[in-house]
């Protein structure tokens, strides 16, 4: 692989085709190279990562920025946090964010609160953190959780969640730049079934900003990451049998675009929310709340949600356990015929 | 190969600098007295003495990788002790068991392999080849009400504890039939019956757990003065969980409350990717021990007799009240991290310079040059494990999976209002399960 020397330079041989773990890897050269202070660290990034998403990033900027760290989530977001505050662009990652709690406590008590408590003196906007989230088909209960509504809950961090490489790469340069501490949620699903072109050079995605992905009058379909796909195969189905639906992609979920969504169910009437955590407590308990409140008189139908059941995510009852395109269809139809 | 010889545990005790003078004596004394007379002379094989120097070329973060040891250092507590007067560390009947047991581990962790690229085992599995001499060195000493809590690498943990191989095999297979009804899979064995606490994803979580089953005993025996509460918990762990606060904390809450617990480090140098001298400021994990009031011991991992020897005197020490103690096990996994794993990071040399120490063939060889078993008798034993792994196998593929149903148990201890609704029927097989809303 050959970079150039511009400041903003990506791999030149990533130029067409790029899957997700490579797309990453096109980031990471644009990000690690802009200054000189920014870091990578996490558990096996410097051999490129379980996912391979840092391949390559340790040889050409040096171990000294891309290094691994010990088994210890807590000390490596917490560390993370010391960094950022003192100017520092740090990229911690998290294994798999199955194993995020036990950095929940810095995380939720120390990042979220860092400009708050400080008076603003001091802020770890320099922080973010990503994760793989979601199934994979085969990971059961440790490595298949979507653990985003528990951070949805803290003022201070942000949430995003990209959809495909092409996303991914934007949001995670502008949740990388933006001056609060994000927690940067990767569907693992995509890793290796995502393939896209995604273009060189540097761009950024506005954060809380939503997108609608597909165009629609009957009902409106909300989600995110990975979950987008299954609703979109959900959508051609239904428009098969003549309903058409709106699909948004809400990329940030904290702070999230509500002016967006209520724009499209103000258009359609309904609101479908769908997500692979469990439905009880989960995100979309707050988008149906907030959409409720402000959109009450329009719906025509409640708010449905097509979620994770509230167990454990499974071992062999994966595909049970999963909002699937048949479920999301069947929530669909209900809706429209309320 | 060491086991040849009349080299016997190559135990060190390391307890010099542990504990300011006085603590010592006011404390370990009792302690002390019991594990002088407990080590045989050491007579160290070259193949696992380590020297120092060697640790200092691997801190500039090259990738020497092999063969860098660690360095034990002797205590004034350890005292030689003499052999049996016939020279045998153990006996025929002692020798076939391990055997048997090491060849039941090895021989299982081969038909994962194998039913896992045939498609039907699935999701992450971590196989325990080369490792074998811990699990059985520690667990065949063991009795059936001890506790065992592993890791996720607990397949042979499970075996050695008594868990049938077809209830573990079943398990992998995700059938109604295993261990844990299908529910927890690779990584979570769990056993009621043999007391294996499971099999844990997350590293360094079973560690509180086994903390809690040793206090559990302790408690009853002293509190509820119940003297047949003498069982013993051993906790298995890597050496990556080494650099996690839970396994701090613990080594604490053990050796402050005395706990009967044994902590077992099996330190096979590698965290996935990650070089355990990489990633550990102070490398000599049995050093953690004394810095929280307890021995630290490191054993040669590869020879079971020397862990056994181990084995039997930090669980004697447990039994009878005297505390935990922490076990640094020098070995090795000959496959991957995972079945997932190209294992490219490790040098050839260094996985040659394990495979040539395999603990089966060592095993092996000492019960053949010392006249314990003969060549057919080994087979045999080999051929009977076998055939126990091929039924194992066929129950597995036999058994039927779960009923939907199960995937709404056990969230709860009553299903009933949340997997059964009012109805008194599963919630999952109604008509309207998919409709509106997926609520339970």
């Amino acid at each position: 692989m050959v970079c150039n020397t511009c400041l903003f330079s990506v791999w030149q041989s990533c130029m067409m085709k790029a899957c997700r773990m490579r797309k990453l890897n096109l980031f990471y050269g644009i990000r690690v190279r802009a200054k000189s202070w920014s870091y990578v660290f996490g558990e096996d990034v410097g051999f490129g990562g379980v996912f391979r998403c840092t391949t390559g990033l340790a040889d050409t900027f040096g171990k000294h920025r891309v290094f691994n760290t010990p088994l210890c989530e807590q000390g490596i977001v917490g560390f993370g946090i010391g960094l950022a505050a003192m100017g520092n662009r740090a990229v911690a990652e998290i294994q798999f964010a199955d194993y995020i709690f036990p950095a929940f406590d810095q995380i939720v008590n120390e990042a979220a609160k860092f400009r708050y408590r400080s008076g603003n003196l001091f802020n770890c906007g320099g922080l973010t953190i990503r994760t793989p989230y979601g199934a994979v088909g085969h990971g059961a209960l440790y490595h298949s959780q979507s653990p985003e509504a528990y951070f949805c809950h803290v003022p201070g961090l942000k949430v995003v969640i990209p959809r495909s490489p092409t996303q991914a790469k934007g949001l995670l340069l502008a949740a990388i730049r933006d001056p609060n501490p994000v927690i940067f949620f990767e569907p693992k699903w995509l890793y290796r079934l995502s393939v896209e072109d995604v273009p060189e050079g540097d761009y950024t995605l506005p954060l809380s900003q939503a997108e609608v992905i597909r165009e629609g009058g009957d009902i409106t379909l909300v989600g995110w990451g990975a979950q987008l796909a299954i609703m979109e195969e959900a959508c051609v189905e239904a428009s098969k049998e003549g309903i058409s639906c709106e699909l948004i992609d809400l990329r940030t979920l904290l702070p999230w675009d509500k002016e967006i969504v209520e724009a499209s169910v103000n258009k359609t009437g309904r609101l479908l929310v769908s997500h692979e955590a469990p439905i009880t407590g989960g995100f979309g308990a707050e988008i149906a709340a907030s959409i409720t409140e402000r959109c009450f008189l329009r719906l025509e139908s409640p708010v449905a949600r097509v979620c994770g059941l509230d167990t454990p995510f499974p071992l062999v009852f994966e595909p049970f356990y999963m909002p699937t395109k048949n479920k999301i269809l069947d929530a669909i139809k209900a809706s429209v015929n309320f | 190969m060491a086991m040849a010889t009349a080299a016997v545990a190559s135990v060190r005790l390391a307890t010099t600098n542990a504990l300011p003078r006085a603590t010592q004596r006011s404390r370990d004394n009792e302690a002390c007295s019991a594990l002088n007379s407990a080590f045989f002379k050491n007579s160290i094989p070259s193949s696992s003495r380590s020297s120092r120097k060697n640790l200092k070329t691997l801190n500039d973060g090259s990738r020497k990788g092999i063969c860098v040891r660690v360095k034990a250092s002797t205590s004034d507590m350890v005292k030689e002790k003499a052999l049996p007067a016939d020279g045998q560390l153990i006996s025929r009947h002692e020798g076939l068991d391990l055997y048997e047991d090491m060849i039941l581990g090895r021989a299982f962790e081969d038909m994962c392999a194998q039913m896992y690229y045939r498609g039907k085992m699935f999701g992450f599995v971590h196989l325990y080849n080369g490792q074998e001499a811990v699990s059985t060195g520690f667990i065949k000493g063991l009795k059936k009400a001890d506790y065992v809590c592993s890791t996720y690498r607990d397949h042979v943990h499970a075996l050695s504890k008594g868990v049938p191989a077809r209830q573990v095999m079943s398990e992998l297979f995700g059938k109604a039939t295993g261990c844990c009804r299908g529910q927890g899979g690779s990584m979570h064995m769990f056993s009621k019956e043999h007391n294996v606490l499971g099999g844990f994803a997350f590293i360094g979580e079973g560690i509180p757990v086994a903390t809690g089953a040793a206090f559990t005993t302790k408690y009853r025996r002293e509190v509820l003065k119940d003297d047949s509460a003498d069982e013993v918990t051993i906790a298995f762990f890597g050496d990556g969980t080494c650099n996690n606060g839970q396994f701090f904390e613990c080594l604490n809450m053990a050796a402050l409350w005395k706990l009967p617990i044994v902590f077992v480090v099996e330190n096979n140098l590698w965290a996935i990717g990650m070089s355990h001298y990489r990633a550990t400021s102070v490398p000599e994990i049995w050093k953690k021990g004394p810095a929280f009031g307890m021995p630290g011991i490191h054993v040669d991992g590869m020879d079971v007799l020397k862990v056994r020897e181990v084995a039997k005197e930090a669980i004697a020490r447990a039994r009878r009240g005297d505390g935990p103690t922490l076990v640094e096990c020098e070995t090795y996994r000959f496959r991957g991290h995972s079945l997932a794993d190209p294992d490219e990071l490790r040098k050839p040399a260094e996985k040659a310079h394990y495979a040539a120490r395999d603990p089966i063939a060592a095993l092996k060889n000492y019960l053949l040059e010392n006249r314990l078993a003969t060549e057919k008798e080994l087979s045999a034993i080999e051929e009977t494990i076998n055939e126990l792994i091929e039924d194992a196998v066929e129950f597995a593929e036999a058994s039927p999976l779960p009923p939907h149903s199960q995937l709404l148990e056990n969230v709860f201890a009553d299903p009933k209002g949340f997997g059964i609704g009012p109805d008194g029927r599963y919630r999952c097989e109604g008509p309207g399960f998919t409709a509106g809303t997926a609520q339970v």
